[in-house]
């Protein structure tokens, strides 16, 4: 099945995108092998500014790969990648952070024993005068990006393992806005959370996107893509079979995108209704 | 600076942070954060009082506390060393053979080859700081575990320093200089006159620090706990001053193990340095993540604490008038064991320099009490063993009543 004849019924049916914009990040024919395994053929992606994609599909789709090469853990052994149009390179998670790509894991890397103002400052600490951390700026900075996320925390100088999951989620997305992420990649935001804190990381997901960012939402939960998600990209055995604009499609048809198998039917059941799946 | 603009949304303050979600501490972690120096205070009272009253008040006089903090110098300076190690996650167990090795490079420079005593006692430090160079490269590039790297360096180095004295036991110090380090006590003026210049450079910092917090909008603490904060420490500065005047005047040694703790708890808390060791014993992987330069900080902590073994070493050799070719066996575990019981924990990222000194303090007041009441090296070390066993039990405790909460 051609990628392009599925990506294009999307494009139009995002008014407020206009589909001749650039993507702020596109991948063209990206492939990817591990030995003798195929974990990438031929996938193209793309997310706009301000626009929230989620990428699913089942254990060894290739979603992770995906992730690593656009985070620069990995390198594509071919295809291109564009930020803003531009062709750039991603030859390390070093380069992926420099060019605004920041990629929160599903562990966090936080520090549970420092603070939520060291944490977010992490290797980008701001000085007073050489060498004196300025913690009061530092503070500021914190406070002012949390209440643009519209995060609630106890304090800012509590230890972050006092902090709920959800919170902690927060604190490392917070991390990434200070940073002037442009593409932030989230992998399995809500998976070790409870309904209380989901709702607060879905929260903060239409947060970031308000902010303008682009937005990659990795995840199993169907449920919480179709909350947040505009577009919902499926891959399945390392390729891209589907995109789906949320407004027109169903979670059952992205199961049955995901899956495979009954593929078909579910086309023929909602077919009526058109949507804006082809196959 | 946009300090104008900045004012005029205070608001971020009251929406972000919200108190009430602040689950209730539990004791286990109010020991692990504000009040952690609680216990180990209460144990040196403890101890202080019962030898107080055992050797007819004898324990608590000047002259005996002053020894008493003259005794825990070397032992003070190589927990500084240990401290920061353990701040990283990791062990160093040659702390005590660095320290005796460079106090015999120091005296056979000295004494056999007529070298200057401040060159000599300089190459100690390098020396110092070159075993724990090594001991940094292997740790963090070959990735051997610290705990075999320097035990293996303890090995080779009490070799060395038996090979450098060739085959004399104790090699007595002459030089005046090296001699007057430890032994000499400061004048009045400078005795006095230091620390409480220090300590008004600290009320000026806390003072500032509350005024520009307040000025910018951020929370700060509560009047009253800033100003019982102030006082505490100026209660503590000022009684020790009182405590060596009243004997012979504050002693040198002091002030360079209180220089030391204060120039470590600088680096420790205000710079990025600090924090970078403090992410890395808390979480290695994180702050690779974050961009540091995760080897090079282990390679600085341990060249660090080997140096500071050295000056522990030079020290030592100079209150005792002599290095000596036998490493004294308890100098190892009663350092690290002074960083353990000062709340410092095991396993990487928490803890403070400045309780070091109170670990320091049991342990030397164990041994000196035992001393006053003739008591004999069996004695002293069961007790100190017991003591030490206690002060890990009660980290690995904490450590885990912490972890039962979860997040």
């Amino acid at each position: 099945m051609a990628d392009s004849s599925i990506s294009t019924p999307t494009a139009p049916s995002r008014p407020g995108q206009t589909g001749v914009a650039e993507p702020r990040l596109r991948l063209t024919g990206i492939s990817k092998a591990f030995g003798a395994v195929q974990a990438l053929s031929n996938v193209d992606f793309e997310v706009y500014a301000g626009e929230v994609v989620g990428l699913v599909g089942d254990n060894g789709a290739g979603k992770s790969t995906l992730v690593k090469i656009i985070s620069g853990v990995e390198q594509a052994d071919s295809g291109e990648i564009f930020l803003e149009g531009t062709p750039v390179k991603i030859t390390g998670p070093s380069v992926a952070t420099r060019l605004g790509i920041e990629t929160v894991y599903q562990d966090l890397a936080l520090c549970d024993n420092l603070d939520v103002v060291a944490n977010l400052f992490l290797g980008h600490e701001e000085l007073d005068i050489w060498p004196v951390l300025s913690e009061v700026s530092m503070e500021r900075e914190a406070l002012r990006v949390l209440s643009v996320l519209d995060v609630k925390i106890p304090s800012v100088r509590v230890p972050v393992s006092l902090l709920s999951g959800g919170q902690r989620q927060s604190i490392a997305v917070a991390k990434t806005i200070l940073r002037q992420a442009r593409v932030v990649l989230l992998d399995e935001p809500t998976a070790a959370l409870g309904v209380a804190q989901t709702r607060q990381v879905l929260n903060l997901i239409k947060r970031l996107r308000e902010q303008g960012l682009a937005v990659v939402v990795i995840s199993h939960n169907l449920a919480d893509v179709f909350e947040v998600v505009d577009r919902v990209i499926v891959l399945r055995l390392g390729r891209r079979v589907a995109t789906f604009d949320v407004k027109s499609a169903t979670p059952e048809r992205v199961v049955a995108a995901i899956t495979g198998a009954e593929f078909g039917a579910e086309v023929d059941a909602n077919g009526a209704n058109g949507g804006g799946l082809q196959s | 600076m946009s300090e104008a603009v900045k004012q005029k949304q205070p608001a971020p303050t009251t929406s972000v942070e919200v108190p009430s979600r602040l689950p209730r501490p539990t004791v286990g972690q109010l020991l692990r954060t504000d009040l952690g120096f609680v216990p180990v205070l209460l144990t040196l009272l403890v101890i202080a009082a019962y030898f107080a009253l055992t050797t007819g008040g004898l324990f608590l006089t000047p002259r005996n506390l002053s020894n008493l903090v003259l005794q825990i110098t070397q032992i003070g300076v190589l927990a500084l060393g240990s401290t920061l190690v353990l701040l990283l996650g990791e062990i160093d167990l040659s702390v005590a053979a660095v320290s005796t090795l460079c106090s015999v490079v120091m005296g056979v420079l000295t004494e056999r080859h007529g070298v200057s005593a401040g060159w000599a006692i300089l190459a100690a430090l390098v020396t110092g700081a070159l075993t724990g160079l090594i001991n940094g490269l292997l740790v963090a590039f070959i990735r051997i575990p610290s705990f075999i790297v320097t035990l293996a360096a303890s090995i080779g180095y009490s070799g060395l320093l038996l090979y450098l004295l060739a085959g004399q036991s104790t090699l007595i110090i002459h030089d005046t200089f090296i001699v007057s380090l430890a032994n000499n006590y400061l004048p009045d003026a400078l005795g006095i006159g230091l620390p409480t210049l220090a300590l008004l450079l600290y009320i000026g910092f806390v003072v500032f620090n509350y005024m520009r917090r307040k000025r910018t909008g951020l929370r700060t603490q509560p009047l009253p706990r800033l100003l019982l904060q102030i006082v505490i420490v100026t209660v503590i500065v000022e009684g020790a001053v009182a405590l060596f005047e009243s004997y012979l005047g504050v002693p040198q040694s002091v002030i360079f193990l209180t220089g030391l703790i204060l120039l470590c708890w600088l680096l420790l808390t205000k710079t990025p340095f600090g924090r970078y060791v403090y992410a890395v014993g808390g979480n290695a992987e994180a702050a690779r993540r974050a961009g540091i330069n995760v080897p090079l900080i282990r390679v600085a902590v341990f060249t660090m604490c080997s140096t500071l073994a050295a000056i522990g070493g030079v020290l030592a050799a100079s209150r005792g008038l002599a290095v000596a070719s036998q490493i004294d066996p308890t100098l190892l575990l009663d350092s690290i064991a002074a960083a353990v019981i000062g709340g410092v924990s095991l396993f990487g990222g928490k803890g403070s320099v400045w309780t070091l000194i109170l670990g320091a303090l049991i342990i030397g007041s164990l041994e000196n009490g035992l001393d006053l009441k003739s008591q004999g090296t069996d004695v002293k070390e069961m007790v100190e063993g017991v003591v030490l066993v206690i002060a890990v039990a009660a980290d690995a405790l904490i450590r885990r009543a912490q972890a039962r909460r979860g997040r």
